[in-house]
């Protein structure tokens, strides 16, 4: 044998202990592991940040996805997803399976499968500590108190039954806040999120026995049997092992109630809800309270922004540095700012700097004025560009040829800078007005429920996304279409001689 | 018949950065006459009548306009001397500068109703009045994109007018116009000389400045070379470069 064949040998050798470690390998990863969907956005206790490794999930629903892990022999990965959208994001395949404190509903039931309940939760009223008006639902609404709670659970839909006004939130924590604030005067939610939030913030109380039962479970796709059979069965000896008590129990959840998950059979027993079929009638009236909401926020921000834009525009005009400066710094910091963050900042921000400072009363925004200053502070620093650009825009002759009439600087502004600017500055104006028209939407962070955010409550709740959705943009249209049209008729009317 | 009003420019110097536009200028002109600034292009002319009513600031000297004194930048005659003086001289522009979203009659009220706040009724009147003084009693109601230029240029007399002055300031006030229009405009001057107003005419028109002209400047590198009559200007020029841009232009 030559050194030749010898190297060859060799090779051949390598090649096939490659292979062999490669089949092995993938034998192993023949099974990818399986997309957890949850949202770790303000989720305490069931999926959250650790408050010291930011880095990692911690939660009971984190612990039982461990266990489901070992149970099924597979990997499970976590993926954050908004809480109010793991239906229609696991309908669009982008997880497996949705487990989130998912409420067992008619409507959701409909929509994807889901596994034998693994908690049975009850609905807690929460008030301020020295709440002494009512301590119950009942009492909260014959006293026309507002609750708050979270969109599309069991809560919202036992305040709608109850017929108590309520207000709709996106996550955990805010309504907690915002009873400490006074902005509202109790909130339903389900135990575990009182239990983790409120029981232990000594400004806020439990009020009365919990209310209402029902059960979590697991949502897989509809289609996906078999590992909804597979988890069923993971959870069966979850169960039976008594594991699953100790991680409720290490949580501060377990109680009796619990014992009844070992004889729920499956899902449909805890559907007791009537089928509701919604017609356009429903709906309509609900989305165009919504459009109004929108409306009246769009009308009043842009007042404002139109109104504030036009000092600022001649502050930046001014001769005097100081002043410029000024102007300068507003529309730098207005406009590099995400308007998101600015009406957090006023809705929440503000308060806690108020109590600092014993200037509740006049940091303590209601929603909708957080929203309209938001927007209108923030479009301002648009307008004021949009101003200086169209009076930058009329020649300098123009001043002069007025000075030189006897016409002093404000009387020649007002008389023969601004209307020629006008012209100018309509269509960009407009298109800022239709722009905020639709930017509106993110008011939904603070609370305020306008168009789209009655459509995404509409639309959860029906799984008709898709009609809803056309009414909704029809009527986003019948309202921007018109503006458009104005703003033409507008610019044709200052253009007048030009 | 309300009192005449001279000008009078001593030692004025203007820079724009390092350059020298107006170097020690001297001149007088006559209460209620009508003199011509003429030289060539570049010479100071323009700047020397913007800053007459106060459009452009100078460094050095003074100007005298009735009795009001206006001094270089950064003295204490201040905004008030400004203002006086362009109550009392008009200033017309070679582009004429109508307010493009007025009518003619519009831009004639303009300055009367908001500055004099004279009632609107009698503004209007004298609006008319004044339109049909420069032959455009019947375009009171066009805008100045329907005007042709020599119409803009009489809207912009009478708009000046409408201030009642006691001068007018006129910064080439035909160059921009064809010359089948340039004599409506001219005769509209003409018109104006019997009513007593003191002109500051910057013109090329050397034709209108030998006939209409009291007394001809001629301003070069910042500069008067040399002044007189009409006559002694363009038949007997002394200076050797008054003599060269004559030649020149009437070549």
């Amino acid at each position: 044998m030559d050194d030749n064949t010898r190297e060859t040998g060799r090779r051949l050798a390598g090649w096939l202990l490659s292979f062999l470690w490669l089949s092995a390998a993938s034998a192993a990863a023949e099974l990818p592991p399986l997309r957890w969907a949850a949202d770790a956005e303000g989720g305490a206790p069931y999926v959250f940040k650790d408050p010291d490794r930011p880095g990692v999930n911690i939660g009971y629903e984190k612990d039982l996805a461990d266990a489901l892990s070992r149970e099924l022999q597979r990997r499970i990965d976590f993926t954050q997803y908004q809480f109010s959208s793991l239906v229609p994001g696991l309908e669009r395949g982008d997880f497996d399976f949705a487990m989130n404190g998912l409420e067992v509903t008619p409507d959701r039931a409909r929509a994807v499968r889901f596994s034998r309940p693994y908690y049975i939760y009850t609905l807690q009223l929460v008030v301020r500590a020295d709440e002494q008006r009512f301590d119950s639902l009942a009492g909260c609404r014959s006293r026309g108190g507002v609750v708050g709670t979270l969109e599309d659970t069991a809560a919202e839909r036992l305040l709608d039954e109850l017929q108590v006004r309520k207000r709709i939130y996106d996550g955990n924590v805010e309504p907690y806040q915002d009873l400490e604030l006074g902005r509202i005067d109790a909130v339903l939610l389900d135990t575990p999120i009182a239990l983790y939030y409120a029981k232990r913030n000594p400004r806020l109380k439990f009020a009365g026995a919990p209310v209402g039962r029902g059960t979590y479970a697991i949502a897989f796709r509809r289609d996906n049997v078999a590992l909804a059979q597979a988890c069923d069965a993971a959870l069966q000896r979850l169960l039976a092992s008594g594991k699953l008590r100790e991680i409720y129990e290490q949580w501060g959840l377990w109680n009796s109630e619990q014992e009844a998950l070992l004889h729920e059979d499956g899902t449909q027993s805890a559907i007791r809800q009537a089928e509701g079929r919604w017609t356009v009638r429903d709906y309509l009236p609900l989305l165009l309270r919504g459009a109004l909401v929108t409306v009246k926020i769009t009308l009043l921000s842009m007042a404002l922004a139109v109104a504030l834009g036009l000092p600022l525009a001649l502050l930046r005009l001014s001769r005097w540095w100081p002043l410029r400066m000024l102007a300068t710094v507003y529309v730098e910091f207005f406009r590099g700012i995400p308007v998101l963050l600015l009406l957090f900042f006023l809705y929440y921000g503000l308060p806690s700097l108020g109590s600092r400072y014993g200037l509740e009363s006049w940091f303590n925004l209601s929603a909708f004025v957080a929203a309209v200053l938001g927007f209108g502070l923030n479009y301002a620093a648009y307008e004021c560009e949009i101003y200086r650009a169209g009076i930058g825009a009329i020649s300098v002759r123009q001043w002069e040829a007025a000075a030189s009439l006897g016409m002093p600087r404000g009387l020649t502004f007002r008389r023969i800078i601004l209307p020629q600017a006008i012209r100018i500055i309509i269509p960009p104006m407009t298109n800022d007005f239709i722009a905020l028209f639709k930017d509106t939407s993110l008011v939904s962070v603070i609370a305020v429920v306008e168009l789209t955010k009655q459509y995404q409550i509409l639309a959860k709740s029906s799984m008709r996304y898709f009609e809803i959705g056309l009414a909704t943009a029809a009527l986003y249209l019948i309202m921007s279409v018109p503006l458009g049209h104005l703003a033409r008729y507008l610019e044709h009317r200052w253009g007048r001689g030009q | 018949m309300t009192e005449l009003l001279g000008v009078e420019l001593r030692g004025v110097v203007k820079r724009f950065a390092q350059r020298i536009v107006l170097d020690g200028v001297d001149l007088a002109i006559e209460p209620g006459r009508t003199a011509a600034l003429i030289g060539p292009s570049g010479g100071g002319k323009s700047t020397l009548l913007r800053c007459i009513n106060g459009l452009t600031t100078f460094d050095a000297g003074e100007i005298r306009v009735g009795p009001h004194t206006l001094g270089p930048r950064g003295t204490s005659s201040g905004d008030g001397a400004v203002a006086a003086v362009r109550r009392l001289f008009g200033m017309i522009f070679q582009d004429f500068q109508l307010f493009p979203h007025l009518t003619a009659l519009q831009n004639i009220l303009e300055a009367p109703v908001h500055v004099l706040r004279l009632p609107a009724r009698e503004a209007r009147a004298r609006g008319l009045e004044l339109l049909q003084r420069v032959g455009l009693a019947d375009r009171a109601d066009a805008y100045p994109r329907e005007l042709s230029g020599g119409q803009q240029q009489r809207v912009a007399i009478a708009r000046a007018l409408a201030m009642e002055p006691r001068g007018l300031l006129c910064d080439e006030i035909t160059s921009a116009l064809d010359p089948e229009l340039k004599h409506e405009v001219l005769r509209v001057l003409d018109d104006l000389r019997s009513d007593g107003l003191t002109l500051v005419v910057v013109t090329h028109e050397l034709a209108f400045a030998r006939k209409s002209a009291d007394q001809v400047f001629v301003l070069a590198a910042g500069r008067v070379i040399e002044s007189g009559s009409p006559d002694e200007i363009f038949d007997h020029p002394q200076n050797e470069r008054t003599q060269r841009f004559l030649s020149q232009v009437l070549a």
